[in-house]
């Protein structure tokens, strides 16, 4: 088995790694980066557990193999809040109770960031399409989309 | 199993045709990543075409646009020119698959993928689209409708893969439209589909018409009978319903979990006309 070598970006940070060449980048951020906010749920991407930011798309990364990383900058959960401070979306979450299991949050957060940067005054009905790739077992998912709203209204003022 | 990214077609085929096991092109790797990791397919060799110039590009080509065979459903959707083109083209394409998806999914992956039910495919037979083969011969174009044989099959030879399509120009007073039906509202494969796309002449009358129908049969199917059926017409009821007729006759579908034979071949009929009134309008059409 050849070990393919791969430079890459990721959370801004320029770093290396090895890995083979069947291996994903949601395995590859996990077990090898240590990175391990993005979650395997289905790893069919059909769940969005594993949603990451690959040159600024949001992607499932256990559809990505960790060899397209090359020259690639890649966004993860981990980099979302600034050292302690959190982003208004994770700070969103916990005060809407939007999460119970939490298995879920980091994808749809990541997701939701991208929906916000492109659209930051989405209708409920938009949210809802945007993250229908990032499926919640737990909340029924109202209280996500009044997190991500709330969010969006304090970006939107800050 | 080796990966390669190759810079230049020259080399894709090449190391398709020097392959002695089996190798499959990665472009979104939304299908091929679930088949490997399901282990659907073993291939020994992938081979990722996204860093061959312009096959990431949408580029204007004779009044129309080529789309590379690596774009994105979510940059074809944030093209304005090609969104206004060939509306139905690209609403079939956005249906595939989530936010995240959509960030890779392909429509030259979903067209060789061979699923009768992909969505892309019946609006790009409807619009007429023409697929840039290249191959160990060099490169040769070829009507979409002619690329899928069955489920899983496509006509191309070993050594050949798409490179990009031609959404070719089209005349005024056009328009094209993509319906499927799914139980749910997002994040669904089609029970079935159906695409129209057509031209008006002066008169306001359907000058030209291509129909396509999705999961019904062995491939996506164009079908004429139902083209010829509102052609010369302005829409009318009559029309209408022998373009539902002409496609339910067409079909020859299966039962499966997603629906009926009897279901699909009603609900085909159905959306062709919806589809049509949808293009008919978008051409600027009055019944």
């Amino acid at each position: 088995m050849k070990t393919i070598h791969v430079a890459t970006t990721i959370n801004g940070d320029a770093l290396e790694f090895a890995c083979a060449p069947e291996e994903t980048l949601l395995d590859v951020l996990r077990d090898r980066l240590g990175l391990t906010g993005a979650k395997e749920g289905c790893g069919t991407g059909d769940c969005g557990a594993c949603s990451v930011e690959l040159d600024g798309r949001l992607v499932c990364s256990c559809l990505v193999l960790g060899a397209e990383a090359e020259g690639a900058s890649i966004d993860t959960i981990e980099g979302m809040a600034v050292a302690d401070d959190l982003h208004p979306l994770q700070r969103s979450f916990i005060d809407h109770a939007a999460l119970q299991c939490g298995v879920c949050t980091p994808g749809i957060l990541v997701a939701a960031k991208a929906l916000l940067e492109r659209n930051p005054d989405p209708t409920d009905t938009e949210v809802r399409y945007w993250l229908a790739g990032n499926l919640c077992r737990c909340t029924g998912y109202d209280k996500i989309i009044h997190a991500v709203q709330d969010a969006a209204r304090k970006m939107r003022s800050a | 199993m080796r990966y390669e990214r190759p810079r230049t077609t020259r080399e894709v085929a090449d190391l398709l045709s020097l392959e002695p096991g089996m190798a499959r092109i990665l472009a979104g790797g939304t299908d091929v990543l679930v088949q490997l990791r399901s282990g659907v397919v073993e291939p020994d060799l992938i081979i990722d075409i996204k860093h061959i110039s312009g096959l990431r590009d949408i580029v204007p080509e004779a009044g129309g646009f080529r789309v590379g065979a690596a774009v994105s459903g979510a940059e074809l959707g944030e093209h304005a020119g090609v969104r206004a083109l060939w509306p139905g083209v690209v609403e079939g394409a956005e249906l595939i698959g989530s936010t995240q998806i959509q960030g890779r999914a392909t429509m030259a992956g979903n067209l060789c993928n061979g699923s009768p039910a992909a969505d892309a495919v019946p609006g790009l037979f409807t619009a007429g689209a023409v697929a840039r083969i290249a191959g160990p011969d060099g490169e040769r174009d070829c009507p979409v409708e002619e690329i899928p044989v069955g489920p899983g099959k496509t006509s191309l030879a070993k050594g050949e893969f798409v490179m990009s399509f031609l959404l070719p120009a089209r005349p005024e007073r056009s328009g094209d439209a993509y319906l499927r039906f799914i139980p749910r509202t997002e994040m669904d494969i089609a029970v079935c589909s159906a695409a129209v796309s057509l031209t008006l002449g002066v008169d306001g009358r359907v000058a030209e018409a291509r129909v396509a129908l999705g999961a019904v049969a062995p491939t996506v199917r164009l079908v004429e009978t139902a083209a010829a059926s509102i052609v010369g017409t302005a829409l009318d009821d009559g029309a209408l319903s022998e373009l539902q007729a002409a496609c339910s006759a067409a079909c020859a579908p299966i039962d499966d979990k997603r629906g009926t034979i009897a279901f699909r071949t009603k609900v085909a009929g159905v959306l062709a006309k919806r589809a049509a009134l949808i293009a008919f309008e978008r051409a600027g059409g009055k019944r």
